[in-house]
């Protein structure tokens, strides 16, 4: 099992970043890496086991399933049904805390797969980097 | 059930928090709410199960057992056992997560316990406020102040930052622990100063905090408290020195062995045209501390007769000379000829060499069984006692360092036996502001000038050489000022 894990620290309530994020068909919205995303089977976007169905700026296409969402925890939890990736039972968390001296927010974003050995460290790199850290420099600078 | 929770971020990697964090028993050294705490019946720190007893400042004693640690996860919880604060079945956890974009570290705080009925804000409050915000606030100026090196790598150094070389301290012990290497010094701040340094003063004090003997630091972390340079930039908040002005310091905190220093601007005095960059790191600190030695703890006077332990040392030969000048007597206690006659050429009117003959037998030869008036020790552990029993009646010992051990627990009352006082100052004190530093300078700039202190400078060393300058000056194999100097 490959993990990885990338953390920021975002400069606005748990709250907006949250409302910002929820939306599990809103991918293109802020993340920079995917241009068009919708949801499979005309489903909302907060139904738990929901698809959403998105393409990247490179074309690829990804498929992925909603396990779980919590307001309270302002967590989502998803897995990979379909990519371009080369990953086996991807299961990705997007979480964020409350940091309670001064209005921020702890980021989180991690995931756990299998791979082929040789592709790991290309894929730790590719997703770590280019997905996660991407998408945090993205928030990051929106609530700057 | 009510239940507390806090969080920040640390502005340090989270290898080093938790460093800090997992021993149990060390919260009291970065926590101003708990006086000293102990771990019952001999266990350690971090096994689980110890209990930790404290008294918080207000006086109330807890004690809290370790409940879980897992240096996996950065996280451990313990529990209230005992308590004078009314708080039942308090169960607290410390998760740390690591900022990986930042090599920072997020620390959370939370409690979960029962309170008396109508207390639960009061006492979720308190617990808030005075355990976990103020313990963050703490550990982060402590953390700041004991870790001065800059994280950051050339990799990702960053705008402004100026590469220079270093003396890194990679843990507690000998000099060898003493490294050379290339950091960033960052850009100023508003109120900060940026230095090109040319000359470090080497003082025993950097020893005790090399070896961990003084809490000053964390290792890896950078040595020394005086330096002197020029101005290479400033903020914008600074206006008593100026770009290209030669200036030096001797303050805390610690930081002095680089080539570039970036530091607050508040104790760095502007150099006079007859003060070269050497002498003021040779003299700034200790000439600082003899003048508030002669002038604040004391206020010396020409009839007194004092006794100089290490008149030949750095501060002593300051002390000599500004003795002198007001006209006191002035006895000496060294441990060679060689250093006899040093201290006879900067105005002692008398050496004693305790190593031939009882001191005390021989100040009171001196000075017709009177004893005398003050005494200025820095010896410590193995003078303290000689010391006492040298003063006259109403005497004033002023233990000013313990270059050979701290003196340990004295009794008070044995003092009425000759009124003796005694101090015990701390630089840090008499040097906290820009106001009694331009004070000190000012008299100390002004005794060069007119010649009553001269400093000499007993050992130059190029920086790469700094472990042979300390070895020197701990086997005592030295006289007046030790200077590093950046090539």
């Amino acid at each position: 099992m490959t993990r990885v894990n990338v953390s920021s620290v975002i400069n606005a309530p748990a709250v907006k970043v949250w409302n910002q994020i929820r939306n599990f068909n809103g991918l293109p919205e802020w993340h920079p890496a995917v241009v068009e995303s919708f949801i499979e089977g005309d489903n909302p976007a907060d139904q738990i086991s929901c698809i959403r169905n998105f393409r990247l700026v490179d074309g690829g296409l990804i498929r992925e399933r909603l396990l779980a969402l919590s307001d309270y925890d302002f967590s989502c939890i998803y897995s990979i049904l379909e990519s371009p990736l080369g990953v086996h039972n991807y299961v990705a968390n997007l979480k964020l805390i409350p940091i309670t001296d001064g209005e921020r927010t702890f980021a989180e974003w991690s995931a756990e797969f299998e791979c082929s050995s040789d592709q790991e460290m290309d894929l730790i790199k590719k997703i770590g980097q280019d997905v996660f850290q991407a998408g945090f420099n993205a928030l990051k600078k929106r609530f700057q | 059930m009510v239940s507390v929770n806090r969080s920040t971020i640390i502005e340090a990697p989270i290898k080093n928090v938790w460093d800090i964090l997992r021993d149990f028993n060390d919260h009291y050294k970065w926590h101003p709410s708990i006086e000293k705490s102990e771990i019952e019946k001999d266990k350690g720190s971090t096994q689980i199960g110890s209990v930790r007893n404290f008294n918080l400042i207000g006086g109330e004693r807890i004690r809290e057992q370790l409940l879980s640690m897992s240096d996996i996860d950065y996280c451990l919880r313990y529990t209230v056992i005992q308590s004078d604060i009314s708080l039942k079945n308090y169960i607290a956890e410390i998760q740390l997560k690591p900022v990986t974009d930042e090599d920072w570290t997020f620390w959370s705080w939370n409690s979960e316990f029962e309170t008396p009925k109508g207390k639960e804000n009061e006492l979720s409050e308190l617990v808030a406020k005075e355990i976990y915000e103020l313990g963050f606030e703490s550990f982060k100026k402590k953390y700041n102040s004991n870790n001065n090196v800059p994280i950051r790598s050339n990799l990702n150094s960053r705008e402004g930052d100026l590469e220079c070389s270093a003396i890194i301290l990679n843990q507690f012990g000998a000099p060898e622990q003493l490294q050379l290497v290339k950091i960033n010094s960052p850009a100023p701040t508003a109120n900060q100063v940026r230095l090109r340094q040319t000359a470090i003063g080497v003082n025993f004090i950097d020893i005790y905090c090399r070896t961990g003997y003084f809490n000053l630091l964390t290792p890896p972390g950078i040595l020394g408290m005086e330096a002197a340079g020029v101005v290479i930039d400033k903020g914008a908040d600074v206006t008593h020195l100026e770009v290209g002005q030669r200036a030096a310091y001797a303050c805390p905190p610690l930081g002095a062995y680089t080539t570039v220093r970036t530091l607050d601007a508040e104790l760095v005095v502007p150099l006079p045209d007859y003060i070269d960059n050497i002498t003021a790191a040779a003299a700034l600190l200790k000439g600082m501390t003899a003048e508030f030695l002669l002038n604040d703890v004391h206020s010396l006077k020409a009839s007194e007769t004092i006794l100089i332990y290490a008149p030949a040392g750095g501060v002593g030969q300051i002390l000599c000379q500004l003795a002198k000048d007001i006209g006191a007597t002035v006895i000496g206690a060294t441990s060679s000829r060689e250093k006899a006659d040093i201290a006879i050429s900067v105005g002692a009117d008398h050496v004693i060499l305790p190593s031939e003959k009882s001191l005390v037998d021989q100040v009171m030869e001196l000075t017709n069984g009177a004893g005398v008036n003050v005494i200025f020790d820095a010896v410590g552990k193995d003078s303290f006692s000689h010391s006492l029993a040298a003063l006259s009646p109403c005497g004033h010992l002023i233990s000013f360092g313990q270059a050979s051990g701290d003196i340990g627990d004295r009794d008070i009352s044995s003092l009425s036996s000759s009124s003796a006082t005694i101090s015990r100052p701390n630089y840090v004190h008499y040097t906290n502001t820009k106001e009694k530093v331009s004070k000190l300078t000012k008299r100390l700039f002004e005794a060069i000038k007119r010649k009553i202190v001269k400093i000499n400078i007993g050992q130059k060393y190029p920086i790469s050489e700094v472990a042979r300058a300390h070895s020197n000056l701990e086997a005592r194999n030295t006289t007046a000022s030790s200077v590093l100097i950046c090539e």
